[in-house]
C-alpha cells in the first residue's frame, strides 16, 4: 500500500486519470438523468450515453475487447430492443404524466445499497493494483481470452448454460398461445389431453388469463375428443 | 510533432474517402439502374454523362428549407442524422486497404468487434428519427427498422465470428495476414450470409421494408427535408461502401490477389469493393421487396441456421488442419 502510494500519488494525476474521472462523471450524470427524466424515450437515449461512457472507461483501462463488446451488446442491441418496446407503447413525445413510481425511495435505497456493496468489493479486491498503461495492454483480446478460458472457464460455462436455459424458456413462453390455435387442425387424440392440460394450468395462474389464452383454451376443448 | 501530423493526414484521407466514395457509388447507381432499365440516366449536370448529378443534388438539398415539424421532439429530431451518419465514418478508420502498416486508419486490436459494434449504433439514428418525427408512418418505419436490426444482427455477428475463428484473431489486418485462397470456398456460405445480413441492416432493396414508399412513404425519414434528409441518404451510401469494404477484407481476402501483393494490393481491395457495390445496385434493380414476415423468416429460419452451420464447419476444418 505504501509502495503504491509512493509511486502513484493522488495529487498529481496523469492525463488518463483525469479523463477517466471526467468520463465517469458524465456517465454518472447520464445514469441519473436516465432514471429521473419523465420523457421515456429520452431515458432510453440517456441510457445510451451512460453505457457508451462505460465503454470509454473500459477503453481507458486498456480493456479494448470488453469496451467494444459493451457497445455491441448494450448500445447496439439492448437499447434497440428497449426502443422497439417503447415504440409499441403510448409514450407521448413530451413528458409522460404517469412516469413516476411510488417506489422511488425504496428504489433509491436499493440502488445505493447495491452501489455501496459493489464499490466496497472492488476497492477491497484491487486496493493497490495499478494498471501499467505504458507496457503491453493488460486487457487486450489476447489477454482477456487467455484468462477467460484458462482461469475462469467454469463460471463461463455455467453462465452460458444459464443463458441457454433462459433462451429455451423464452421460446417455450412465446409458443404457449400458438399450440392451442394449431390444435383443431391437427386434431390428434394423443397430443390433445396434454395440450389441454397445459392450457388449463396456464389459465389457473392468477392474473395471466389474457384474451388469446382464453380463446386458445376454448379451441383446445373443442379439438379434444 | 511528426506523429500528430501523421494522424491528421490519415484522418484527412479517411474524411475525403468518406465524402467521395458514397457519392461515386450513388452516381454509379444512377447510371447502372438507368442502363439496366433501358434509360440513359442523368446526362446534363457537369457535361460528360451527367457526372456532377449528385453534386447538383447536394446543392439543391442545401438550399432547401430545414423544416422541423411542430409536434416533433426537436432536439432528437435534429440529432438523428448525425447519429446515423457518424458511425460509418468511424468504421472506415478500421478497414485496411493494403498490406503495409500505413494502409489503415488505425489498427484496432478487436477490429471485427469494433466495426460491428459501431455499425449497430448507426441504426439508433433511424430509430430516433422514427420516434421523434411524431408521425405514424415514421413510427412504423422505426419499428420495422428495429425489428430488422434485431433479426439480422445475429447472423452477421456469427459469420464474422466464423472468420475470426478461422484466422485465430479478431484484428482485421491479422485476419488478412492469415488469409489463404482456399478460405474462399471454405467461408463462402458465411460470406453470403454476412453480405445479405449487411444489406438488410442497411435497409437496401430487397430489404427496404422499413422505408417502403408504397406503404409508409419513406419510413423514419418521412418528415425530413433539406440537408438532414441528404445526410440520411449519404449514410445509406456510406453504409454500402462500408459493407462492401468489410465483406472484401473479411471474406474475399482484401489486398490478396494474383500479381498483386507488392505495392498494388490496394487496387485489389478497391476492385473487390467496387464489384460488391455493383452487386448491391444490381440486387436493387432485380429483386422485388420482401414482405415483413418474409424478412423475419429469411433471417431466423435460413440465415441463422446457415451461419451456425458455417461456424461448425469452420471449427471442424480448423481442428482437422491443426
Amino acid at each position: 500500500m505504501s509502495l503504491a502510494a509512493e509511486t502513484h500519488g493522488f495529487l498529481s494525476p496523469t492525463g488518463v486519470e483525469i479523463a477517466f474521472l471526467l468520463v465517469g462523471l458524465v456517465t454518472f450524470g447520464a445514469a441519473l438523468v436516465t432514471v429521473t427524466t419523465k420523457q421515456l424515450v429520452h431515458a432510453a437515449l440517456w441510457l445510451v450515453v451512460a453505457l457508451g461512457g462505460l465503454a470509454v472507461e473500459y477503453l481507458l483501462l486498456t480493456a479494448e475487447f470488453i469496451a467494444w463488446v459493451q457497445v455491441l451488446i448494450y448500445v447496439g442491441s439492448v437499447v434497440v430492443l428497449l426502443l422497439f418496446g417503447l415504440m409499441l407503447t403510448k409514450a407521448p413525445i413530451g413528458r409522460s404524466p404517469d412516469a413516476d413510481s411510488g417506489n422511488r425511495w425504496a428504489a433509491l435505497g436499493v440502488a445505493v445499497a447495491a452501489a455501496a456493496a459493489l464499490v466496497w468489493v472492488v476497492v477491497d479486491a484491487f486496493r493497490a493494483t495499478w494498471i501499467d498503461l505504458d507496457g503491453p495492454a493488460a486487457g487486450s483480446t489476447d489477454a482477456t481470452g487467455a484468462s477467460l478460458f484458462q482461469n475462469w472457464v467454469l463460471p463461463f460455462e455455467a453462465l452460458s448454460v444459464l443463458l441457454l436455459a433462459a433462451l429455451v424458456g423464452a421460446i417455450v413462453l412465446s409458443r404457449k398461445a400458438k399450440t392451442g390455435v394449431s390444435q383443431p387442425t391437427a386434431g390428434k387424440a394423443d397430443t390433445g389431453p396434454v395440450t389441454a392440460g397445459r392450457t388449463q394450468a396456464s389459465q389457473a395462474t392468477p392474473g395471466k388469463t389474457s384474451a388469446s389464452q382464453g380463446t386458445a383454451g376454448k379451441a383446445d376443448r373443442e379439438g379434444t375428443p | 510533432m511528426n506523429d500528430a501530423l501523421d494522424v491528421a493526414w490519415r484522418l484527412l484521407i479517411i474524411f475525403v474517402v468518406f465524402l467521395t466514395f458514397p457519392l461515386i457509388v450513388g452516381q454509379t447507381e444512377h447510371k447502372v439502374m438507368a442502363h439496366m432499365q433501358g434509360r440513359l440516366g442523368p446526362m446534363y449536370a457537369g457535361g460528360f454523362h451527367g457526372w456532377a448529378q449528385l453534386v447538383a443534388d447536394g446543392v439543391k438539398f442545401a438550399q432547401k428549407e430545414d423544416v422541423v415539424p411542430a409536434g416533433a421532439d426537436r432536439r432528437i429530431f435534429q440529432l438523428a442524422p448525425a447519429v446515423a451518419l457518424l458511425p460509418y465514418l468511424l468504421v472506415l478508420l478500421a478497414i485496411p486497404i493494403g498490406p503495409s502498416k500505413g494502409a489503415v486508419g488505425e489498427v484496432i486490436d478487436a477490429g471485427v468487434f469494433f466495426v460491428l459494434a459501431v455499425m449497430g449504433v448507426g441504426v439508433l439514428g433511424s430509430l430516433m428519427a422514427g420516434w421523434a418525427s411524431a408521425n405514424k408512418f415514421s413510427l412504423l418505419g422505426g419499428l420495422r427498422t428495429a425489428a430488422q436490426l434485431l433479426a439480422y444482427e445475429l447472423p452477421m455477428l456469427l459469420t464474422a465470428a466464423s472468420v475470426a475463428m478461422a484466422a485465430g484473431t479478431v484484428s482485421i489486418p491479422g485476419i488478412l495476414d492469415a488469409f489463404r485462397w482456399w478460405w474462399l470456398p471454405w467461408q463462402i456460405v458465411g460470406a453470403i450470409v454476412f453480405f445479405v445480413a449487411g444489406l438488410a441492416e442497411l435497409q437496401r432493396p430487397p430489404f427496404d421494408m422499413p422505408v417502403a414508399d408504397s406503404e409508409i412513404i419513406f419510413g423514419a425519414y418521412t418528415e425530413y427535408t433539406g440537408l438532414r434528409f441528404a445526410l440520411f441518404l449519404l449514410a445509406e451510401y456510406a453504409g454500402i461502401v462500408v459493407l462492401c469494404g468489410l465483406t472484401t477484407v473479411l471474406f474475399l481476402g482484401g489486398w490478396h490477389g494474383p500479381w498483386g501483393a507488392d505495392g498494388l494490393g490496394w487496387v485489389w481491395t478497391l476492385l473487390k469493393t467496387a464489384v460488391l457495390a455493383f452487386i448491391v445496385i444490381w440486387l436493387r434493380v432485380t429483386y422485388p421487396r420482401l414482405r415483413e414476415d418474409q424478412l423475419q423468416k429469411l433471417s431466423w429460419t435460413l440465415l441463422v441456421p446457415l451461419s451456425l452451420a458455417q461456424i461448425a464447419l469452420t471449427g471442424i476444418v480448423k481442428v482437422v488442419i491443426q
